[in-house]
């Protein structure tokens, strides 16, 4: 079991140095979740299925991601403030390889 | 004014199996949801995903657990109030609240459950500055009465199903339409996607891609928007109403101003006991409420509308007695007269002299 470090700067641009377990199958949503980086109700609303976009993330480290399917591509296309380093937090699992990744929460 | 027992707030899977237990007890109850139908997000957001932690289903999907809730609370007779939204409660001498939508209707009962998921469903505004200036004046996020376009200039944005339906539907009514979208592709239905692209070409939608709204201008109403395009730049586009169709996202809303105690985007209750909130005769179930160590879990909803229920009663009968009954023993009978019982077992007779064994010494 290892724990990969993650930096995150909230909405309300407060930054956060974070352990995430690679070992427990969890994504980005669920990460901030799980420290409250983002108040209940406002991230991870749809639970997770990237049908809503609330846990939107602007992604600012060059780490290589996971590929973005469609569903998550049709979402994007549907939401507010989308930038090119958009994704969604549901959709981007917690591996080894993301140690260090730096993201910014997008706005509510 | 609807008269009930248990007012409902919130049409969801946990909404609607309180009518289940609140029947057992022969509680007439009556939903009111924001939404058009029953079924909450199961049937807003997920219809068509499996679920797989309901006890005793391997595997169900979203909407079909809502018809199979809806099949089974059917024989108590809910009554609903859907697409309107619960507005205000006021707590009456008698003890009763009544419960008051956005559209008027009324609502009067001595116990209300709020089963409002994450809240309603409230149109995803973009985010556009001055957009809520313009609201009833020009700027619709639903479309209610398509004739209320007749002949005018319409701008749509979105790349959904509502956006592309829409768009189709009043090239018949409008003078002129424009449907705006930030990508070259769509996600509806084919045969939507292939109609606009087949109306674009006759000249009768007039489809910008790869184009966001940006700006709405006018003087008290709509006269035009500007356009924002990849490539092309800032295109200003003469209308008479802009419609942003970008989907709904659920807002606590008016629920958060009736005084309960609210911890994190939901209420607070008692989870030792009936998940009652602080105010006496209003309780919290399902995704709703909050308590140390909530799960936001279709199934925990379930036992948590069934405890409440029980307290409820007691809190209508408070001299009746009563024990739960399980349903095998007691079946289930309805208010419409149906009744569902458990088999009796069978006795067969057998058609032999009974003989007395020899005593063996």
């Amino acid at each position: 079991m290892s724990d990969i470090t993650l930096h995150i700067i909230d909405r309300e641009g407060k930054k956060h140095q974070v352990l995430a377990p690679t070992d427990m199958a969890m994504n980005l949503m669920e990460v901030i979740r799980s420290y409250e980086l983002a108040p209940e109700g406002t991230i991870g609303v749809c639970g997770g299925m990237a049908m809503c976009a609330s846990c939107q993330c602007y992604i600012t480290s060059d780490h290589e991601l996971s590929k973005m399917e469609d569903d998550e591509d049709i979402m994007l296309a549907e939401a507010f403030h989308v930038e090119d380093n958009s994704r969604l937090g549901c959709q981007i699992p917690i591996t080894k390889y993301l140690d260090g990744l730096t993201l910014q929460l997008a706005p509510e | 004014m609807i008269h009930t027992d248990i007012l409902i707030i919130g049409a969801g899977p946990v909404g609607m199996f309180t009518v289940f237990e609140a029947g057992l007890l022969k509680l007439h109850c009556h939903l009111i949801d924001a939404l058009p139908q029953a079924g909450g997000q199961c049937s807003e957001i997920y219809p068509k995903k499996p679920i797989y932690d309901i006890p005793a289903y391997p595997e169900v999907l979203a909407g079909d657990l809502i018809n199979n809730l809806a099949a089974q609370i059917k024989p108590f007779e809910p009554g609903y109030t859907l697409g309107e939204r619960a507005e205000i409660i006021e707590k009456q001498e008698d003890g009763d609240f009544i419960v008051t939508t956005n559209k008027g209707t009324k609502h009067k009962a001595p116990v209300v459950f709020i089963a409002g998921g994450l809240g309603s469903f409230e149109p995803r505004k973009p985010p556009i500055e001055n957009i809520t200036d313009y609201e009833d004046h020009g700027v619709e996020y639903i479309i209610r009465d398509p004739e209320f376009y007749r002949n005018k200039r319409v701008v749509i944005s979105g790349g959904g199903d509502s956006a592309l339906d829409w768009s189709i539907f009043l090239t018949n009514i409008a003078r002129e339409v424009s449907l705006v979208h930030r990508r070259n592709d769509f996600r509806g239905a084919l045969d939507s996607v292939e109609k606009v692209v087949e109306l674009s070409r006759l000249g009768k939608i007039n489809l910008i891609t790869e184009a966001e709204v940006k700006e709405i201008h006018g003087k008290e109403h709509v006269n035009s928007v500007t356009i924002k395009h990849k490539t092309a730049g800032n295109i200003v586009k003469k209308c008479d109403h802009f419609i942003p169709l970008f989907g709904l996202s659920p807002k606590l809303g008016p629920i958060g101003n009736w005084g309960l105690n609210i911890e994190k985007n939901a209420i607070k209750v008692n989870n030792a006991l009936d998940y009652s909130t602080n105010i006496p005769g209003i309780y919290a179930i399902g995704d709703v409420n909050t308590y140390p160590g909530k799960l936001k879990l279709i199934l925990c909803g379930f036992h948590e509308a069934t405890i409440a229920v029980q307290y409820a009663y007691k809190l209508i009968n408070p001299d009746k007695k009563y024990v739960m009954k399980y349903t095998t023993v007691g079946g289930v009978e309805g208010f419409d007269g149906t009744k569902k019982v458990a088999k009796k077992s069978e006795v067969i007779k057998i058609n032999i002299e009974p003989k007395v064994p020899a005593l063996e010494l």
